[in-house]
């Protein structure tokens, strides 16, 4: 780098690329050697501290019980997921419709479901079997259907992914929603213009690009909705995973081991999650940036030097 | 998508067929607001109509009407000799359904300013996505013609490129291989340089050049006068929702006979 003081534009800057020497931070190296001392400490007295009891840990960790549990709460989580992105896709077009009706039930469905908290309306889920002990379909006060006694299907598994479902509709509806109303209006017309229905339109052009929108916040409910079924003991359900770890380490008197068990698979499972995002977060942004992958630079390259150039050089 | 006897309801007094576009003293209100007041034009088959006028003057709702984008508030208006968006019946005119209309549609191509191609698809997918769906067409056989058209605009080696990494010039090329591929009888074009760097309008109206010598109807709303007079057979300037003048665009640009026209192309030329 021997720069000497040149008067500007003189000098015919050389050819090669340019090998700059990298800027030195030397408050980031002080900050990064504290963090590593900080987390070495605690990892250190986690392991020589008795209280973790990590025998007990380990001698638990793939306890059938605790493996049985993890797959129930990870049913629960996909279970109301599907409900509460379903439903959510509905609320959210009745929500943009032009119809005040659906609009307005949109509205207080939202108003409601959001409005009170996810363990209330899981212990009210528990209670609707007392408050609703059947149900009837028909014309009101004429002619009757279908009658169903709640109690006999109403189990509280169902109550519990129900409850969680519901709640979550609410909150994926407006995800969806805010989707729906990224994509800018001229695609919506583009469609038309070609001839597409309302449908193709959906399908093809505008919810494609609203997944851009709509995936990162919903990979962080689905996240979100794992540890949230931690909750359904409110039902009462008990046969999830945070349920089953309380009770074995309540038999046990060693409740903190089993705790950490918990985690372990709370924090397994949510990490698989991530991945599986990661991948749907590319898959949907394709086209969205003028940023080329490194294999497509390299074919254009290929390209542009096989053929004649484009447009002088590049 | 067949339509099951399409009760086409002819122009009263003319004969279809000789018209790609008839309107008939088409008004458009946005509620209180009349965009549109009375507009009166026809356009033959193999004709180029060049539209002009000032900002908001109603140029591009009357475009949007044509193919049915917006509904017509009041008068008539037939694309070949078929009314646009209603049908008649008795004296009474009909809604039709979003069905037919997207049928009426899929005869007419619209051009966008600012291009609106699909940035999830490529080039190719672009093109041939309409053709599949609305025509369910074969995708090979929407494929050969896409790379045929993608060809046509110039532009056979970027099929596999997204719309992101195309120049503005090359996008509106892709945007109008994406509405010829639904074999349009007529063509709709809504400022279609406006939105690009002056280096890159050429190759776009050198494309509408082309198309237009091929026979292609077309209605183009522009500011490029040497287009217009070059390929134009018309040149209507429109200000204010009325259509002011209409003539050979050689004449009515040399001699202006109004004088919001001459106004307004003292500005533009
Ligand atoms: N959806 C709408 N609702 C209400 N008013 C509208 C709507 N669309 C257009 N207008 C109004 O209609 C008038 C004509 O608009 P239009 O877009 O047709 O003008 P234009 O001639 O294409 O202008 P430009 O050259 O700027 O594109 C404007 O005053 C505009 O504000
Ligand atoms: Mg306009």
């Amino acid at each position: 780098m021997a720069t000497e003081l040149e008067p500007p534009g003189t000098s015919v800057p050389p050819d090669d690329l340019i090998k700059a020497v990298p800027l030195r931070r030397p408050g980031r190296i002080v900050v990064a050697v504290v963090l590593v001392v900080l987390l070495a400490l605690f990892i250190y007295g986690a392991a020589t501290n008795s209280a973790y009891e990590w025998s007990t840990f380990g001698s638990y960790l793939f306890d059938q019980r605790i493996s049985q549990a993890a797959l129930i709460t990870l049913e629960l989580t996909v279970i109301s997921m599907v409900i509460a992105v379903i439903l959510g896709v509905f609320l959210a077009v009745m929500r943009m419709s032009d119809n005040p009706v659906l609009k307005s039930v949109a509205w207080l469905y939202l108003w409601i479901f959001r409005g009170t908290p996810i363990y209330v309306q899981l212990v009210f889920w528990g209670l609707i079997t007392t408050i609703y002990k059947h149900i009837d379909l028909g014309v009101p006060f004429m002619v009757q259907f279908v009658h169903l006694d709640t109690g006999s299907w109403l189990t509280p598994f169902v109550m519990a992914f129900l409850g969680l479902g519901l709640n979550e509709a609410a909150y994926m509806a407006e995800i969806v929603r805010a989707g729906i109303g990224s994509v800018d209006e001229g695609q919506h017309e583009a469609a038309v213009a070609l001839a597409m229905t309302w449908g193709q339109t959906m399908r093809r052009v505008v919810l494609p690009q609203a997944m851009r929108v709509i995936i990162p916040p919903t990979g962080n409910e689905v996240i979100s909705m794992l540890k949230t079924t931690s909750l359904v003991i409110g039902v009462p359900y008990t046969a999830d995973l945070y349920s089953v770890s309380r009770q074995i380490g309540g038999v046990l008197y060693r409740p903190i081991p089993l705790l950490l068990v918990a985690s372990a698979w709370y924090l397994a499972i949510t990490s698989v999650l991530m991945v599986g995002q990661y991948f749907l977060e590319k898959r949907y942004s394709r086209g969205a940036s003028r940023v080329l992958t490194t294999k497509q630079l390299q074919a254009l390259a290929t390209a542009q030097s096989a053929g004649p150039a484009d447009g002088g050089k590049a | 998508m067949t339509q099951s006897v399409p009760s086409v309801s002819v122009a009263p007094d003319g004969q279809p067929g000789n018209l790609m576009v008839d309107a008939r003293s088409v008004q458009k209100h946005f509620g209180a607001l009349q965009v549109l007041k009375g507009i009166t034009l026809q356009v033959k088959p193999r004709e180029v109509m060049c539209l002009v006028g000032p900002s908001g003057s109603g140029k591009s709702t009357f475009l949007r009407c044509i193919n049915h984008l917006e509904k017509v508030t009041a008068g008539r208006l037939y694309v070949d000799g078929e009314l646009v968006g209603y049908e008649e019946r008795g004296h009474k005119l009909h809604e039709l359904h979003p069905k037919r209309a997207a049928a009426q549609r899929r005869d007419i191509g619209m051009v966008f300013q600012r291009f609106n191609l699909f940035p999830h698809m490529n080039a190719l997918d672009n093109v041939i996505e309409a053709p599949m769906m609305v025509k369910g067409e074969k995708k090979s056989a929407a494929i050969e013609r896409g790379r045929a058209l993608l060809d046509q605009v110039g532009l056979a080696s970027k099929e596999k490129a997204y719309p992101a990494q195309l120049s503005g010039g090359q996008q509106q090329r892709v945007a109008i291989a994406r509405a010829l591929a639904m074999q349009p009888k007529l063509m709709l074009f809504d400022e279609p340089t406006s939105a690009l760097d002056p280096e890159l309008v050429g190759e776009v109206l050198d494309v509408m050049r082309n198309l237009a010598s091929e026979g292609m109807t077309m209605i183009v709303v522009t500011h490029e006068m040497g287009f217009a007079r070059e390929v134009g057979d018309h040149l209507v300037f429109m200000d204010a929702g009325v259509v002011v003048e209409a003539g050979p665009p050689r004449e009515v640009l040399a001699n202006p006979q109004h004088e919001r026209t001459k106004a307004f192309l003292s500005k533009v030329l």
